[in-house]
């Protein structure tokens, strides 16, 4: 029970931090940070929790992404609406896409997820009748019942308490029953097996359940920019946001958030200054990853009991 | 005939005999590119009696218990539990049919607690597995009886520390734990008493005769004073095959069981 009050000022704290996020930072940067730690954390619910590590949830924040632009644009649909269909979509999606690639593990598994997703990244730019091609869906309305969330800094609170929501689903299947079977099949498939647990479904269910987080983020990504295109199906969105998940630790959940935040961040910083952003990111990513091998999160929550030790000894 | 008449349909009856025999056999074969590990196996094990599995090393009883819990699937021959065809059921699915077995290389799951690890076992016979929804509040009704079990096997003051952690032996006794809160029919253990201290294998002993009341259970061991003591039946493999089956003072004095161990020392 020690860890209860550390942990109940952490979310408090978080929640402050989210409230006045967008006075620090400007409101879209903010949002972006919030779901991609959001969509870090549905892959984190994969790697960390069952070990299975997804090289394509691209697909499911793409493809939620367009379904969401795509209703909230030709239906006139309210954004939480809109992006309910995106989940929706993204878990349907994952059904096939998870019974086909859970029967592999480790390197396996990654390509499967991996060649499903270019699969629909193909798939979308073919079809550009309906999702526009390379131009992507453009001039999608953020509506919401009659209240104005047009501007970024309103659609960000409009959009806080889904956001939240998401992050809540995830802490809470992380420690379920159901979490607690996750944890025995990453550690040893066979042992779960042998107590009687159907692994397969199990591994299903999480991978539809990841799948539909990671919709979440994607719907209200695409309805916060105003418009879905191709890249965020692009392979390279699937490797930035396992980059997210290892760079913070995976398996912690916060890590996620401290990655999403520690990318963006930087890119946002680093485009502005150099021409070769991208270059500068990925040498700071790598003296982090190099540096904190546990992930930053795991390191950083270490800190405090270590600066406690030390006062102790002198 | 309707037309969604299955095979399995049609076997089932025919083979939903149990004849007294928890497991029976018949003719199974186990091969790996081409070498035999379990070779024409027909085993039976009796309804409620402990049954002992010895033989040199390689003789394939590892394999042997491996197909009987879904782990391999035979190269041919058929494995029957409690009467039904379980050939090609999966190890879930055997687990469920009131199947237990502990594992020869332990390993556990290592990031969980003792206590933790016997949770998740007797969980596994509610529906609560699936619930992602629930709290794990809801695991504390286990407690009691997790506690409970690991007292049975001498664990009480290791609940809250993680299986990684264990001493040897405490992780052999944490598997029979776990095995027990499953309420097995069938309890087929794997060596549960290697690396084990002298006083913790005379305690494994007497769990095993105080669990065996009304089960069926397999042991593979080494130990032959472990066997002496626990096994109404002893059955005897060397390279793959079954070459002696009964009480152990008959088995011990069994020339082809005396020739076999002979064969392994000169080895």
């Amino acid at each position: 029970m020690s860890g209860r009050y550390p942990r109940i000022a952490m979310v408090v704290g978080s929640a402050v931090v989210a409230l006045v996020l967008p006075r620090v930072i400007y409101s879209v940067l903010a949002l972006d940070i919030l779901l991609w730690a959001l969509f870090a954390m549905s892959v984190d619910l994969l790697v960390g929790y069952v070990g299975l590590l997804s090289f394509g949830h691209a697909a499911f924040w793409g493809g939620a992404a367009y379904v969401a632009a795509l209703l909230a644009r030709d239906l006139r649909l309210a954004f939480p609406l809109a992006a309910l269909a995106g989940v929706l979509a993204a878990m349907a999606l994952a059904v096939p896409v998870g019974y086909l690639s859970i029967r592999r593990r480790g390197i396996y598994f990654a390509m499967v997820t991996l060649a499903f997703a270019q699969m629909l990244f193909y798939l979308v730019n073919e079809l550009r009748g309906v999702t526009g091609g390379e131009n992507g869906v453009q001039g999608v309305p953020r509506l919401l019942w009659g209240v104005s969330v047009t501007r970024p800094g309103d659609f960000y609170y409009a959009a806080l308490p889904l956001v939240l929501l998401g992050y809540l689903a995830v802490y809470r299947v992380t420690r379920s029953p159901f979490g607690h079977v996750l944890a025995a099949i990453r550690d040893n498939e066979a042992r779960a097996q042998a107590l009687g647990y159907p692994t397969p479904r199990y591994k299903l269910v999480a991978f539809v359940l990841s799948a539909g987080i990671a919709g979440l983020a994607g719907s209200l990504y695409a309805i916060g920019h105003g418009f879905a295109s191709l890249d965020l199906l692009h392979w390279t969105t699937s490797g930035t946001v396992v980059l997210m998940v290892v760079l913070g630790g995976t398996g912690t959940l916060w890590g996620s958030l401290v990655g999403a935040a520690i990318v963006l961040f930087l890119r946002d910083q680093l485009s502005s200054v150099t021409e070769a952003s991208d270059a500068v990111t990925g040498a700071i990513l790598i003296a982090i990853v190099l540096g904190f091998r546990r992930g930053l999160w795991r390191s950083l929550a270490a800190l405090p009991a270590r600066a406690v030790r030390r006062l102790a000894r002198t | 005939m309707p037309p969604f008449t299955t095979r399995r349909t049609i076997r089932s009856p025919i083979l939903a005999r149990t004849d007294g025999f928890a497991v029976e056999t018949r003719g199974v074969t186990k091969e790996f590119a081409g070498f035999r590990a379990v070779n024409g196996v027909d085993l039976r094990l009796e309804a409620g009696r402990v049954h002992a599995l010895v033989g040199p090393n390689g003789a394939g009883k590892t394999s042997l218990f491996n197909l009987l819990t879904g782990f391999l699937k035979p190269t041919s021959g058929e494995v029957l539990i409690f009467g039904r065809d379980a050939t090609h059921l999966r190890a879930d699915e055997i687990a469920n049919l009131g199947v237990a077995r502990s594992f020869q290389i332990t390993s556990l799951f290592e990031q969980l607690s003792a206590l933790e690890h016997v949770l998740l076992a007797l969980q596994s016979a509610t529906d609560l597995g699936l619930r992602f929804w629930s709290s794990e509040g809801a695991l504390r009704r286990f407690v009691p009886r997790g506690r409970e079990l690991l007292g049975e096997v001498g664990l009480e003051g290791a609940a809250d520390r993680l299986a990684s952690d264990l001493p040897y032996g405490q992780k052999r006794a944490l598997e029979l734990a776990i095995a027990l809160a499953r309420e097995p029919r069938l309890l087929l253990l794997d060596e549960p008493t290697s690396g084990m201290g002298l006083e913790d294998v005379g305690r494994t002993i007497a769990l095993i005769r105080q669990v065996a009341g009304g089960r069926t259970v397999l042991l593979v061991e080494h130990n032959m004073g472990v066997v002496a003591e626990v096994a109404q039946r002893v059955v005897v493999m060397q390279q793959g095959r079954v070459i002696a089956d009964g009480p152990y003072e008959a088995v011990r004095h069994d020339p082809a069981v005396i020739a076999a161990y002979l064969g392994q020392v000169d080895a």
